[in-house]
């Protein structure tokens, strides 16, 4: 009897934190114990994005998508599920609209507007199983760059698909494959992927690397033959040992089959492919400081030109794209460049995908075409805003973008008109915020995340920044002046002017796109000293409402400095001068009559 | 050559291709200022980081400023230097980095020599308007150098220098952001570490972060104690470049002015460093000609080649990075140290002293001779042979603070015996110099005929690696090496490792151009013009002594006549020749 069901769960690194191998191995218990294992089979893939329910299973060829699903639930599934067909109703996804449960995958709000071209295979197949790779056209690109196409022609097509570096700068990628084919001919040259993803909540390139890395190795040789390498070397953070463990299964299993190593397909072309292990730092990102720290050097980046193409890793020609660049080059190859660049808008071809967190619904990773809107992605495919509060800001591009606002959630989203909103595409991260964040206190956020990371080569990253941070800190303690604004303004400026390397020069962004958008809050922390969001602890007030107060002395006795005043039966007072901000009073508080201003 | 034009500051200007705005900027008379650039032209020293981003300037189209000292001239490229953009953002940078600077200039060893300072007076910065966490390091001292991380700018010329120019590698920059600063592994002391003290690190930093020891007290004191006796010894480099320190042009040759000062000040003997390279001359010289004829004859365990052993860095560099090559170089102790060595045994005794009750002191271009000083062996139950030791810049300190107008000293002579000396014995102080001298002494020697030629022209000059074949009529074609940085001498210490080394005889200096641009001189601020004119006054201080052969000098010969016997005596080993020890660095990482 041939396998009629698969039964997907997610290994990825969000799900796998939630024991979702328990779950495989109650799932294979189940079809043991009810001789089904010829019927069935537990598949564990990559990430399917949705990570907000994880973990999650997946029943193919229905779509039934499981949602929060426990290891108790196993036996459940096999009984109901696989053996009576029946799906079973509680682990179904619920639409928060509607509030009725969804059947399937394809009828999810979360799934019909993405597009899944980099993601093809994530959530699909068995990422330590290269057979499933091959199944779903792996490797079938490779074959046809080495024995159908010159690498001029593979650098042609890749050039007209219109596909931009996915990292974050978008730089175009055939001109930087080609750049890279020309730089010294006949020697020693290196194909890199940088897998040091470190924006704050962003795991792209975790999920593609976990998901689908042959992909990756594909690509990567693609590449190699294209500029004329016979070596790859993948950056990765240590810190993601399932991508890494994944990647060392498929390099041994490509290498096993012939895919990688000498005389790929007979063609006399050789493609190896090593590990490197970063710290995670996240100014190695920077492509510079990669090749530095993948030489045993101090991660840290120089000045350009050089650049890698003309005098990389060790000195040599060295070609570096990010994990989600390569992971389009395959479809490219096998789908065609007009196919490609007929997705998205005019200069931003294709999809991205991004890491959706932050105050909304649907938590997850998701790939949409580009000129998809900020509303659709926050509305439809995000679910909205939790518990229903107010949209006050996007922020994309992580620390070295900006934070959008209502009046650009219309705006279709790519490469450049993101930056002429005043933010950037990076690598994909989009953290969304609601009314209750303080916009001071978020600029405060990334740049604390800035100057923790620079590498403190040069002066206005080093010094700079933390001044910017010290500064900002003034404000929302609440002894920020006017005149710190103006220096906020002029020092940003200046650093974006100065600083030697990307990090450094993008870094007053989430600063200058919040005085931009939300001058209105610096203004009020500095001069009325407040704090809408109620954020910034330093300039929250707490006030007893007499009329409420019934002079119950529940506040007076438990807060820990004395602050409270008041006699039994009447109404107490809060010294604002003692008061620490804490916030146990209100919830001691059984009339309601203590809030916060 | 291919050139391009461009406009800086509203003039075109052509320049070859590859050429930095900077540089184009300085042929034009636009001066960019910088502080982490650092070159000196012609010594293969040079830090390009772009860090410290003080040369900022604008150009036209550019998303961002360019950094002069990196940015290459682009054809029709329209550059501002000083546009209000570029100049605001320049004194922006550099109050940044004084905002976490201690500013104590006052008490600063650099003071009047910082090039911080310098900026900071010439952009006009009259207050600081950032405020906020300043970097907190402790001070740490060796027994040449003396670290204040918080005077830091990160503007790495020291780690290039360590690294890239003595392949040392003992300091580097550690920690990231705003902690980052230039340390060593693990935090370690200076001398904890592979650090040779060779003090170029103090050379080429632009502020008070490096800087030598400072000894000066010590010998008022000194002077001042009615128990003992002080005298002075004073090295080759130091007589082309102390001029500088008053405002004399470089390569000024003040050796009389030198002798008079060091009377002025109050020493009772006022002796010259060149009198013991003579000595040195006649002890190496004599090991040199015993090898080589030893090897010549066959002699298999004779170690080829000998190299020098004068220059105290290069002495550390092989305890700690060679120890195993350490029969290679002259057992020779250095000159200062022969002169300490005679002058508390000979000396003492001539005039009747203990030798505890007779204060040696050095004044060197080299902050590395202060921890030769310190070194066990070169001294007598503690009691060292040269007590201690001065910097140039530190004997410029001394003159200032005696009340000295040092220009209008008239020039005094060297004491008698142990201040006479020869042309081979001043140029110690210049790369290929103790090479030339031996040459002058052991050619003759070796042939038993006068020299036609005593200029080796063959084994001057400023490249960092120089060989010749000299032929030794009857002996020999004698193959010589004249290596300076230690990234030049670790090259043949690996020839010497892999049985590939080609020379009989090698000279190593660890400084650039030898010692006349020791850590110990006058700051040149990487002007290499300084550094030639050193180099060219200390051949004419060559050129001027009646006497140029070591083995002519006739306080020389009075000594092995009345002391030594003759050259490699016994007596003389015992105490004009040291040994070296294993003092390779083990880290233990737990």
């Amino acid at each position: 009897m041939a396998v009629k069901m698969h039964i997907l769960v997610c290994g990825g690194t969000g799900c796998s934190a939630s024991a979702s191998h328990e779950i495989v191995a109650e799932l294979n218990k189940e079809l043991v114990a009810h001789d089904l294992t010829d019927f069935a089979k537990v598949v564990v893939t990559g990430c399917f994005g949705f990570c907000e329910r994880g973990p999650i299973v997946k029943i193919i060829p229905d779509n039934t998508f499981y949602t929060r699903v426990k290891p108790s639930d196993a036996k459940e599934i096999i009984e109901e599920h696989i053996i009576k067909g029946r799906k079973v109703q509680r682990l179904l996804y619920v639409a928060p609209d509607t509030n009725q449960s969804v059947p399937d995958s394809k009828h999810m709000e979360f799934y019909k507007k993405q597009l899944r071209i980099a993601l093809r295979n994530c959530g699909f197949i068995d990422p330590e199983n290269i057979e499933e790779s091959i199944a779903r056209d792996g490797y079938a690109a490779l074959a046809k760059c080495l024995t159908e196409m010159t690498p001029e022609q593979v650098i042609a097509e890749i050039k007209k698909s219109g596909l931009r570096g996915r990292g974050g700068a978008g730089f175009p990628t055939g001109l930087k494959w080609e750049i890279a084919s020309k730089s010294r001919p006949g020697e020693q040259k290196y194909v890199v992927c940088n897998a040091d993803e470190g924006d704050p909540g962003a795991f792209m390139d975790r999920s593609l690397l976990e998901g689908d890395p042959h992909s990756i190795l594909e690509a990567m040789a693609i590449c190699g033959y294209c500029i004329g390498a016979s070596k790859g070397l993948i950056y990765i953070r240590a810190e993601y040992p399932l991508a890494i463990h994944r990647l060392q299964v498929a390099i041994q299993q490509a290498e096993e089959y012939g895919l990688l190593g000498k005389d790929i397909f007979g063609t006399g072309f050789d493609f190896e492919i090593e590990l490197r292990y970063g710290a995670g730092a996240f100014v190695c990102g920077e492509e510079t400081a990669l090749i530095h720290s993948m030489e045993g050097k101090r991660g840290e980046p120089t000045f350009k030109p050089p650049f890698p193409a003309q005098s990389g890793y060790l000195g040599k020609p060295t070609n570096v794209n990010n994990v989600e660049t390569y992971a389009n080059i395959p479809v490219i190859i096998n789908k065609g460049a007009d196919w490609f660049a007929s997705i998205g808008t005019e200069k931003s071809k294709g999809t991205k995908v991004f890491a959706l967190a932050g105050k909304i619904n649907n938590v997850g990773l998701i790939e949409v075409p580009m000129g998809i809107t900020l509303r659709e992605i926050i509305y439809e495919i995000g679910g909205g805003i939790k518990g229903g509060k107010k949209f006050k800001a996007v922020q994309t591009g992580g620390p070295s973008g900006g934070c959008l606002t209502e009046k650009h959630l219309d705006t279709p989203i790519d490469y450049d008109s993101l930056v002429a909103a005043g933010s950037m595409m990076g690598s994909g991260g989009m953290i969304v915020m609601d009314e209750d964040d303080c916009m001071v206190a978020i600029a405060k956020f990334y740049l604390g995340f800035t100057v923790d990371e620079s590498c403190g080569k040069c002066t206005p990253c080093r010094v700079g920044n933390r001044r910017l941070l010290e500064i900002l800190t003034k404000i929302t303690d609440g002894k920020g002046t006017m005149e710190d604004l103006e220096q906020l303004k002029n020092l940003s400026a200046v650093i974006k002017d100065t600083a030697l390397c990307g990090l450094g020069q993008t870094s007053p962004n989430p600063v200058l796109s919040t005085i931009s958008n939300f001058w209105d809050e610096y203004v009020e922390h500095v001069v009325d000293k407040k704090c809408r969001a109620g954020q910034c602890k330093a300039l929250k007030k707490y006030v007893i409402d007499p009329a409420k107060c019934k002079g119950c002395t529940a506040c007076a006795r438990a807060c820990p400095v004395s602050a409270i005043s008041g006699t039994v039966k009447n109404p107490h007072v809060i010294n604002q001068l003692d008061c620490i901000k804490c916030g146990t009073c209100i919830e001691k508080c059984k009339f309601g009559a203590i809030s916060i201003q | 050559m291919d050139t391009i034009k461009l406009t800086i500051d509203n003039r075109e200007v052509e320049v070859p291709r590859g050429t930095t705005i900077l540089k184009a900027a300085e042929q034009m008379g636009i001066r960019i200022p910088t502080l982490c650039h650092f070159e000196l032209d012609g010594l293969a020293l040079e830090n390009r980081p772009g860090g410290c981003r003080v040369c900022v300037v604008e150009v036209v189209g550019r998303r961002n400023l360019a950094p002069a000292c990196i940015t290459e001239c682009m054809p029709d490229m329209v550059v501002k230097t000083n546009s209000f953009r570029a100049l605001n953002a320049r004194r922006t940078v550099l109050e940044l980095m004084l905002s976490d600077h201690p500013n104590d200039c006052l008490q600063c060893p650099k003071s009047g020599k910082c090039e911080l300072q310098a900026l900071a007076a010439d952009m006009g910065i009259r207050e600081i308007p950032f405020k906020g966490q300043q970097s907190q390091y402790a001070k740490e001292f060796s027994p040449s150098i003396v670290r204040d991380a918080n005077k830091c700018i990160m503007c790495r010329r020291c780690e290039s220098v360590c690294h890239e120019y003595q392949s040392v590698g003992a300091i580097g920059a550690v920690e990231r952001g705003f902690p980052a600063v230039v340390s060593t592994a693990f935090g370690k002391n200076l001398t904890d570490t592979n650090c040779v003290l060779c003090g170029q690190c103090v050379a080429v930093c632009p502020t008070g972060a490096l800087a030598e020891v400072d000894n000066t007290g010590k010998i008022l004191r000194d002077i001042a104690n009615p128990d003992v006796k002080t005298c002075v010894q004073v090295a080759p480099a130091v007589r082309v470049a102390l001029g500088e320190e008053f405002g004399m042009p470089p390569g000024s040759i003040v050796t009389g002015k030198i002798a008079a000062a060091l009377k002025a000040i109050g020493f009772d003997y006022v002796f010259d460093t060149d009198w013991s390279a003579d000595l040195t001359i006649m002890e190496e010289g004599t090991e040199v000609i015993g090898r080589l004829k030893a090897y010549l004859a066959g002699d298999k365990d004779v170690k080829i080649p000998i190299m020098t052993s004068c220059c105290p860095a290069w002495v550390n560099f092989y305890e700690k990075f060679y120890p195993e090559l350490r029969d290679y170089p002259s057992t020779a102790k250095s000159p200062q140290g022969m002169f300490g060595a005679t002058v508390k045994t000979y000396f003492a005794d001539k005039i009747g002293i203990p030798r505890k009750n007779l204060i040696c002191v050095s004044v060197m271009p080299c902050v590395a001779k202060k921890y030769e000083c310190e070194r066990e062996e070169l001294g007598v139950n503690g009691d060292p042979d040269v007590n201690y030791s001065i910097t140039t810049r530190e004997l410029a300190r001394l003159i200032k603070i005696c009340n000295i107008d040092f220009n209008s000293l008239p020039d005094a002579e060297f004491d008698s015996p142990l201040g006479a000396s020869t042309g081979a014995a001043v140029i110690f102080g210049v790369t290929g110099g103790v090479m030339e001298a031996a040459l002058r002494t052991a050619v003759e020697v070796l042939t038993g005929e006068t020299l036609p030629r005593i200029d080796f022209e063959e084994v001057r000059g400023l490249d960092g690696v120089r060989e010749a074949t000299i032929p030794v009529p009857g002996v020999a074609d004698l193959k010589v090496a004249v290596v300076y940085g230690l990234k030049n001498a670790r090259t043949i210490m690996e020839q010497i490792k892999a049985g590939e080394c080609p020379y009989h005889f090698v000279e190593v200096m660890a400084c650039p151009g030898g010692c006349i641009d020791g850590a110990g001189q006058p700051y040149h601020h990487g002007d290499a013009s300084i550094v030639k004119a050193r180099h060219a006054a200390i051949y004419e201080a060559d050129r001027n002594m009646p006497i140029r052969k070591s083995h002519e000098n006739p306080e020389i010969q009075a000594i092995y006549k009345e002391f030594y016997g003759k050259p490699c005596s016994e007596k003389s080993h015992h105490l004009l020749h040291t040994i070296y020890f294993d003092k390779k660095i083990k880290f233990d990482i737990d």
